[in-house]
């Protein structure tokens, strides 16, 4: 009797891409359903949105590059980059900065590279930075929270103000948006305010902006199932908030008055999310342990850093992508020992 | 033994990077009573069934052998014997297909079986092996052809004989059988603890350890009570039965060594190196066999197993016996067969054929269907998630050498420690994208052989180039130098030249020389009234021409001197 050979190993492979980002994709629901409830419709139709574009874009480079469309659609990785820059951008973006962000992320920064895993930076934060340094005011007009929000609009009205750029009658861009708590903080400070007093503001809660601070909790929670199902080490997640909580509760330890709390910074902007969803894509992330370490322990010190002293609110797209240039070189620095050898190897 | 039992306890164990828990699917084979398969028709026995030389043939087509008689011997130091499994004729020695990866045929002897099984001389029996001089027993060792059956299959006396540089003071004993599915080291440790403890006693004797540590995974209760019960009654208390966490591939040797010991075994060395020498437990039970019974190694156990078979069993196999047999005697293929493996899921190779025989390293058939050993899904790009790196118990980077292998870069493939790599297949197995990274690997691996070959081939070419180039230099300097002396006669008066020849020339001076011993010679030979003999009873006319002759040398011998001055 003849049968096929094929060279070991002959076990059935428990992994795959497309399992990998649709557990990612899974771990990111509770976070998003969160955003969604705290924030409106505008982030589900940025998500669809987003996600639509990601599909299409992916599907006319790979046309274009000659390569099979249907398998590399079917990673998911695509729609995993769209729903990370739909969280992150504010839920009322007008639609055309969407296109135009995934479309950069998915064709220049990921395709013009070979696809997925040859891109060098994080194609959600590449197109997130794009967008926040092109257009300022609309990558910053974020909504308040829903315990805060006067004017809570309907599905219509957000896929209005997003697709036509329509307010609901009588509301203003001014009465609709609010500085996030992270922006609020740092522009205050720059006024001289001191943290207390800024801190009497309605819009802190516990840790950080209240809702927020709840969002954070909920990617989190997706981190954790993360970790457990062990689609991402422990390396990056605690290096990065470790590093950070470290550089916040020193200087916060110097003047109490001039830098806020370490949790502050954890649960405000995209730190959870950051540390659990996009410091970790392991395309762009050292892939070494160690590296790893040193690479989380990198993107929380710049955080801090440009957080404080940045012209930016948030950080965590910069560190990310300043850290992504670094990683091949870090990780050639930071090799393991292999098994039987002295020292680890050095040239 | 309660004592006994505290001790193996307290054994602090070791971990090594990564591993993997792998469905172990043991429970399918795993059936007693042991049976013994039906001796076949036909046998094939491979000629090389061990690293090393190949044996050589001590019998002809036509024969009749008997049950364990030697069928080829070994050549070489690093060379193993084999025996006739069973009694019968030999009908073929031939190439024919073996089980190799290569798929390529092998010189084999096929016996035709005559079914009575009829012993030959047996070896002698050692039952006193605990006396018996030490170079008896590794002759012995090696005449019964005994090999490293963990599946290396190297010749056990070869690795008996520790060198003075690396005195060894452990002996692993592997037990571990980490591989899912195989069974069959399980059962002989169950069934047979006794005589592998009598193999372990006489292969510390030879290696001079001072203890043995015997590492056994703890899925294996029933083999680890057995070996401990045994180890007790003999009071064998430098004996340590080992129990270690299940985790594949903690029977790789250097795995083994680590788990138990917490030593690593040098980069590129053997476990000699620190005083460490491993065998497998069907080693140390085959030695047994070889030195008490006298038995020569002629058959093992094989664990056929997978849903590919009706009756998955644990079988007592004499070598040589086709597949298609055994698959056989285990119920025949199920309609779901996919795959024919030999050894285990993650290091077995396919067999392309069922039409090959068992050898000496064959420890496991796994006739797996689609579920067990699915095809590979197409490769996609690596997304370095460090899976990989993550699960090797080499703790190298596979993504990184994937790359490079991907590349061809040689060079830097190696630098990453590709050697270092025991093809355990963790990777592979973990790997998201489904790139079969052992297959690089082993590429990369091969390559590199092909391109050290090549360079010492091209070293040797570009030593032999600069011999020539120097030996033509040489010879042309010889010449030069030797113009160089004629010119310089040349350049002296002709009248001197007849004084001179002979001192000159050192082949004259030597004719000269002669000349006159023969001269001298012939002289005392007259003065004893002694002439030379062709000399005697001359006719007028011969000496006449002698003379003639002699006066035509003369002339002659002038001649050349001037002719070779002439042409320069």
């Amino acid at each position: 009797m003849q049968f096929t050979t094929i060279t070991s190993p002959h076990s059935d492979r428990p992994n795959s891409v497309s399992r990998t980002m649709l557990l990612v994709i899974l771990a990111l629901i509770p976070g998003a359903a969160a955003m969604i409830w705290y924030f409106g419709w505008g982030i589900l139709i940025n998500m669809l949105l987003a996600s639509f574009t990601a599909v299409v874009c992916e599907a006319i480079a790979l046309r274009l590059r000659k390569r099979p469309i249907v398998p590399v659609i079917g990673d998911f990785s695509a729609v995993l980059t769209a729903l990370l820059f739909a969280v992150a951008v504010p839920p009322l973006l007008p639609w055309w900065l969407t296109v135009i962000g995934i479309a950069f992320a998915i064709l220049l920064v990921k395709q013009i590279y070979g696809g997925l895993g040859y891109n060098p930076f994080n194609p959600a934060m590449a197109a997130y930075v794009l967008l926040l340094v092109s257009y300022p005011v609309q990558m910053t007009s974020w909504l308040p929270p829903e315990m805060l929000n006067e004017h809570p609009l309907t599905l219509l009205q957000s896929a209005m103000v997003i697709f036509t750029g329509t307010l609901p009658g009588g509301l203003s861009w001014d009465a609709l948006t609010m500085a996030t708590p992270l922006d609020s903080m740092f522009t205050q400070l720059d006024q001289s305010k001191m943290v207390s007093e800024i801190l009497m503001s309605p819009l802190w809660g516990d840790f950080g902006g209240r809702g927020w601070e709840w969002v954070g909790n909920w990617y989190l929670l997706g981190g954790l199932f993360l970790l457990y199902k062990r689609i991402i080490s422990w390396h990056i997640p605690v290096s990065m908030l470790g590093s950070l909580l470290f550089f916040a509760m020193l200087f916060h330890f110097l003047d109490q008055e001039a830098y806020p709390f370490g949790m502050f910074h954890i649960f405000t902007g995209g730190t959870i999310l950051g540390a659990f969803f996009i410091a970790t894509d392991p395309v762009s992330a050292c892939t070494t342990k160690k590296g790893q370490l040193v690479y989380g322990a990198c993107i929380g010190l710049m955080v801090f850093v440009i957080r404080t002293w940045g012209g930016y609110p948030d950080a965590v797209a910069f560190a990310v992508l300043l850290l992504n240039m670094a990683a091949p070189t870090i990780d050639y620095y930071t090799q393991p020992r292999t098994f039987g050898h002295q020292g680890a190897r050095r040239d | 033994m309660s004592h006994v039992n505290q001790q193996k306890q307290k054994h602090p164990l070791h971990r090594f990077n990564g591993g993997l828990h792998l469905p172990e699917n043991k429970a399918l084979s795993l059936t007693l009573p042991l049976q013994k398969a039906a001796i076949p028709k036909q046998l094939t026995v491979p000629l090389q069934q061990h690293i090393g030389e190949m044996a050589e043939p001590l019998v002809k087509v036509g024969d009749q052998v008997l049950k364990g008689q030697m069928l080829a011997k070994p050549q070489g130091y690093i060379s193993a014997p084999v025996h006739a499994p069973s009694s019968g004729t030999v009908v073929a020695i031939d190439l024919l297909p073996i089980p190799h990866p290569s798929g390529l045929p092998a010189p084999c002897v096929v016996i035709e079986t005559d079914g009575k099984d009829t012993w030959g001389e047996l070896l002698e029996p050692m039952p006193d092996y605990m006396h018996i001089d030490l170079s008896l027993l590794r002759e012995r060792i090696r005449n019964a052809g005994i090999v490293g059956l963990g599946g290396a299959a190297f010749p056990s006396s070869v690795k008996l004989t520790p060198g003075l540089d690396n005195p060894i003071h452990t002996l692993i004993i592997n037990g571990a059988e980490c591989e899912p599915y195989i069974t069959c080291d399980d059962l002989l440790m169950q069934t047979e603890a006794e005589r592998i403890l009598s193999g372990i006693t006489i292969i510390r004797r030879l290696v001079g350890a001072e203890k043995c540590l015997v590492g056994v995974e703890d899925n294996k209760p029933e083999a680890i009570s057995a070996l401990k019960q045994a180890v007790a009654e003999h009071q064998l208390s430098w004996i340590s039965v080992i129990t270690i966490p299940t985790l594949y591939p903690s029977g790789g040797e250097k795995q083994l060594i680590k788990v138990l010991t917490g030593k690593e075994v040098p980069s590129g060395s053997i476990p000699a190196k620190i005083g460490m020498i491993c065998h497998n437990v069907t080693t140390a039970y085959a030695i047994a066999q070889a030195v008490i019974e006298g038995k020569p190694l002629i058959s093992r156990y094989v664990t056929i197993t997978g849903h590919g078979v009706v009756q998955p069993k644990n079988l007592d196999v004499l070598i040589g016996t086709p597949v298609a047999e055994l698959i056989q005697q285990a119920g025949g293929y199920t309609d779901r067969v996919y795959k024919l493996i030999m050894g285990g899921p993650m290091m077995g190779f396919a067999l392309a054929t069922d039409e090959v025989p068992i050898t000496k390293a064959s420890n496991c058939l796994l006739a797996a269907d689609k579920n067990e050993s699915p095809d590979p899904e197409p490769a996609l790009a690596c997304i370095r998630c460090g899976q990989c790196a993550a699960a090797c118990p080499a703790n190298l980077l596979p993504q990184q050498m994937y790359w490079y292998a991907r590349a061809k870069d040689l060079e830097k493939v190696q630098e990453y420690n590709l050697f270092d790599c025991i093809e355990c297949g963790c990777c592979s197995h973990v790997c998201p994208s489904h790139i079969p990274l052992v297959q690089y690997f082993r590429f990369a691996k091969t390559e590199s052989w092909a391109q050290e070959k090549e360079q010492r081939a091209a070293e040797r070419a570009r030593q032999r180039h600069e011999a020539q180039l120097a030996r033509k230099a040489r010879l042309e300097a010889e010449r030069k130098a030797r113009i160089g002396q004629k010119k310089e006669a040349l350049k002296k008066p002709v009248t001197t030249k007849a004084s001179s020849d002979g001192g000159e020339d050192p082949k004259k001076a030597a004719i000269a020389a002669a000349l006159k011993r023969a001269a001298e010679k012939k002289a005392a030979l007259a003065e004893s009234g002694v002439t030379p003999k062709n000399q005697e009873d001359l006719t007028e006319g011969q000496k006449r021409a002698i003379k003639q002759v002699n006066e035509r040398r003369a002339v002659h011998e002038k001649d050349t001197t001037t002719s070779e001055e002439q042409g320069e």
